[in-house]
């Protein structure tokens, strides 16, 4: 088992942590990971992408191009990344922060509209793992403990609050998450 | 009286302090620099510290001071010992620390290292040589070179507009916050050289209450840099050098 | 069972660092390598384990603040990006020529001058060649992985105590940004005065009447004095070329065609290797995990077995130039590069391989 999943969207929504707290559920689970940051000089506002492999074996290039899932939050990612996704893939996208529908037709696509969830969690700060939520719900590889585990690993214990909020958005993620094309 | 009456402790009436070496001083007569090693010597004896100091020497003419006081030493590369000093004291904190420098060494080339660990207030002592010269060199201008003072680089005389103004450092690093006690001394008496030797040992003092980094300048000179003998030298500083660098103390947090 | 967990390459030089008992830290910010300075100052180890950590004024403060920390016979090390590190290369090379042992992690970006933030091999010359100036070597190891930098600290300093020697840990914007689960092993405490004074005799501990006074110098001025302190380093470093020396091999076995590689570059290889594989090509890889000493004899008998030589570098072809020397005419040597920040993927270097060897 190898997925390599790019997470990608604007600085500030939460792309990096996302692929941290995915990364730690995964070693819960006993696996290898990566965790790859395109990184620039600004700290808020750019493009932000992660590149996450998880794996059962050792993991060697963490340099890759094409992904098994494309997890996009932004108009550029989508344009970035979508023709990056290998065939029988998987897009999980915000349609919120999109003006063209995604257009492949060899993979399978979902959307999740995570600002409502956040909205209704009340935190705009969990929009990120409602999204993160859409996609364990597509890949329902890692078990629900271990992702909890890996939240309170990635969380300061002065945060523990976020943690169930956190793990309130995953659920509601999974939830809503709405199939585009099988 | 004969040699062995002289010989006799009840006679003595000066001896070399233990921790000067017997080595042969490499520096040129008349040159401040053995006297300023006798005078730390002296006071490292004194307190009873050999064992908790440790000396930084520069790169100039004092490199080899490790030659001659007799406890360890680091030698340090050109206008670096504040750092090195810096981790010494900061990983050995019941240690004594100080180290030794030259004008171009601390006033030129080293001159972040001594503002930052002035800033930090390392509690550190630093012993100043301020000749207006680069003797090892050869006699090259020094960043404290007097206007109009002719060294090989200012064949002429300092000129403000070729070459800048002399660097008054020593007051600009008792303006830091760091800084516990300054001074300039100079030891062309023997009473000089008796109040630099007690603003040495204040220095060292200082350095155990942890209260901030102790900056002794001594005036110094360079007879043969200044192309001048001994006695005309001592001259020249009196009426030269102590003009633009005063003598006196400048700062002291516990006045 | 060991912990596990999640650390970037940065994070994990820090965490190791305050581990193994390292004395002191001395740093200045410089990307992408930040986060060992940072992760030191959060977790502030002088409360717990006494380690002291110092952000200086200028890399040559910091290298400095190492000669003076490791002339005490104290575990002191420092870390940076190139620009930091061409700073330091004055500090260096004293501290190789004062015979003090540390350790300077080095996260290569791209240059020359201010070049770019992103990762490079770019300094592998300046690494392992010298930088500084005079005759003189620093062991230099070269990580892959979180786990190579958490791991590679404590056999850093193993290194610089068992030869009295700098050590570059050469990792790169990659090794050092990267996520990776990381195995705490054991904690090590710091040594006590007794064990320094006993492991470092020659240190400036305070001069002591049972003892002549310890100088700790590279000065000698003295034509002769000079070239024997030479020709000891010279014993040393054939010590070193000689116990020392550590790779890994990926299917060489049956390999016609090798790789080399180091650091991020190895792993990429690997991959590499699989996709030639998969296509029926033995290929193979070995990774120098010391740059200095380089894996020369294990080179050189590959260049024996294989039809081709290709060194995979971030750089214009640095060491290539150690791969041809080693490898000695027995077969082509070629070369493939990226340079300024940019990486090459596993696609890109089956690509360039197939076109060296004429095989597409």
């Amino acid at each position: 088992m190898k997925e390599e999943i790019i997470i990608a969207g604007f600085g500030g929504q939460g792309v990096l942590s996302m692929g941290k707290i995915l990364a730690y559920s995964a070693i819960m689970q006993d696996l290898e990971v990566t965790w790859m940051p395109s990184y620039g000089p600004e700290m808020r506002g750019g493009t932000a992408n992660v590149c996450v492999i998880v794996s059962d074996r050792k993991i060697s290039s963490p340099i890759i191009t094409k992904y098994d899932t494309a997890i996009i939050l932004n108009q550029q990612s989508l344009d970035k990344f979508e023709g990056s996704i290998k065939p029988g893939g998987l897009l999980v996208y915000d349609p919120s922060g999109i003006t063209r529908a995604p257009e492949r037709k060899d993979i399978r696509i979902c959307s999740i509209d995570a600002i409502a969830v956040a909205a209704e969690i009340g935190n705009a700060k969990v929009y990120n793992m409602a999204v993160l939520g859409a996609y364990l719900k597509m890949r329902p590889g890692l078990e629900m403990a271990n992702v909890v585990k890996g939240l309170e690993k990635s969380i300061p214990a002065r945060y523990s609050e976020m943690i169930q909020k956190n793990r309130e958005a995953i659920e509601k993620g999974m939830e809503r998450v709405k199939i585009i094309s099988e | 009286m004969d040699t062995i009456d002289i010989m006799k402790p009840e006679n003595i009436v000066y001896r070399k302090p233990a921790l000067l070496t017997d080595n042969i001083m490499h520096y040129c007569p008349g040159c401040s620099h053995g006297t300023v090693h006798k005078l730390v010597a002296e006071v490292i004896e004194e307190m009873g510290i050999q064992d908790k100091t440790i000396g930084i020497s520069p790169v100039g003419c004092s490199v080899f001071a490790y030659n001659y006081i007799d406890i360890d030493w680091q030698e340090a590369a050109h206008g670096r010992a504040p750092a090195l000093a810096t981790a010494t004291k900061r990983l050995c904190p019941d240690k004594y620390v100080f180290t030794y420098q030259g004008d171009g060494d601390l006033a030129s080339i080293g001159t972040a290292e001594i503002i930052h660990a002035c800033s930090r207030g390392e509690n550190i002592v630093v012993i100043f040589i301020n000749n207006g010269i680069y003797g090892m060199t050869g006699g090259q201008m020094a960043p404290t070179t007097l206007l109009g003072m002719k060294t090989s680089t200012t064949p002429y005389g300092r000129d403000a507009k070729l070459n800048g103004f002399p660097l008054k450092i020593t007051e600009m690093l008792a303006a830091l916050d760091g800084t516990a006690y300054i001074t300039r001394q100079s030891v062309h008496t023997a009473a000089a050289a008796r109040k630099a030797k007690n603003a040495i040992r204040k220095g060292f003092e200082y350095s155990a209450k942890n209260i901030g980094l102790s900056f002794i300048e001594i005036v110094s000179t360079c007879n043969s840099g200044w192309k001048l003998s001994p006695v005309e030298a001592n001259k020249w500083m009196v009426e030269h050098m102590f003009e633009k660098y005063p003598v006196g103390d400048i700062k002291d947090v516990l006045k | 069972m060991a912990e596990k967990i999640l650390l970037k390459g940065n994070e994990a030089i820090a965490l190791s660092a305050i581990r193994n008992g390292v004395d002191g830290y001395f740093g200045y910010p410089i990307t992408p390598q930040s986060e060992v300075m940072e992760t030191l100052m959060k977790e502030k180890p002088w409360e717990t384990t006494g380690m002291v950590v110092l952000q200086a004024e200028s890399e040559l403060s910091s290298i400095n603040m190492v000669y003076g920390g490791a002339s005490c016979g104290k575990k002191v090390m420092t870390s940076s990006s190139s620009p930091g590190i061409s700073l330091m290369c004055e500090g260096i090379s004293y501290i190789a020529g004062a015979e003090l042992p540390c350790v300077i992690v080095d996260v290569m970006r791209g240059g020359p001058g201010l070049g770019t933030i992103q990762p490079s091999q770019s300094d592998y010359s300046q690494a392992v060649k010298g930088g500084g100036h005079g005759d003189y070597h620093c062991i230099v190891i070269a990580p892959a992985s979180a786990q190579d930098m958490y791991d590679f600290v404590d056999w850093g300093f193993e290194l610089a105590f068992k030869y009295r020697n700098p050590v570059i840990v050469l990792a790169d914007g990659i090794i050092g940004q990267l996520m990776e689960k990381v195995e705490l092993h054991p904690v090590k405490p710091r040594r006590t005065a007794e064990e320094i004074l006993r492991d470092a005799p020659w240190a400036t501990t305070g001069k002591t009447s049972g003892r002549e006074r310890n100088v700790i110098t590279s000065l000698s001025l003295d034509a002769n004095t000079q070239e024997n302190f030479n020709r000891k380093l010279l014993d040393k470093y054939n010590a070193i070329r000689e116990n020392e020396v550590k790779y890994s091999e990926y299917h060489t076995d049956d390999a016609e065609y090798l790789f080399v590689a180091f650091g991020c570059s190895s792993r990429i290889c690997e991959a590499a290797t699989d996709i030639l594989r998969e296509e029926g090509i033995k290929a193979g890889l070995i990774r120098p995990i010391t740059l200095f000493p380089f894996p020369e004899k294990e080179i050189s008998r590959l260049a024996g077995q294989v039809r081709s030589i290709m060194s995979i570098e971030l750089n214009l072809g640095q060491m290539v130039e150690d791969v041809r020397l080693a490898a000695n005419g027995q077969c082509p040597v070629g070369f493939y590069g990226r340079q300024g920040g940019n990486i090459y993927t596993p696609e890109e270097i089956v690509e360039e391989f197939k076109k060296f060897n004429k095989l597409s």
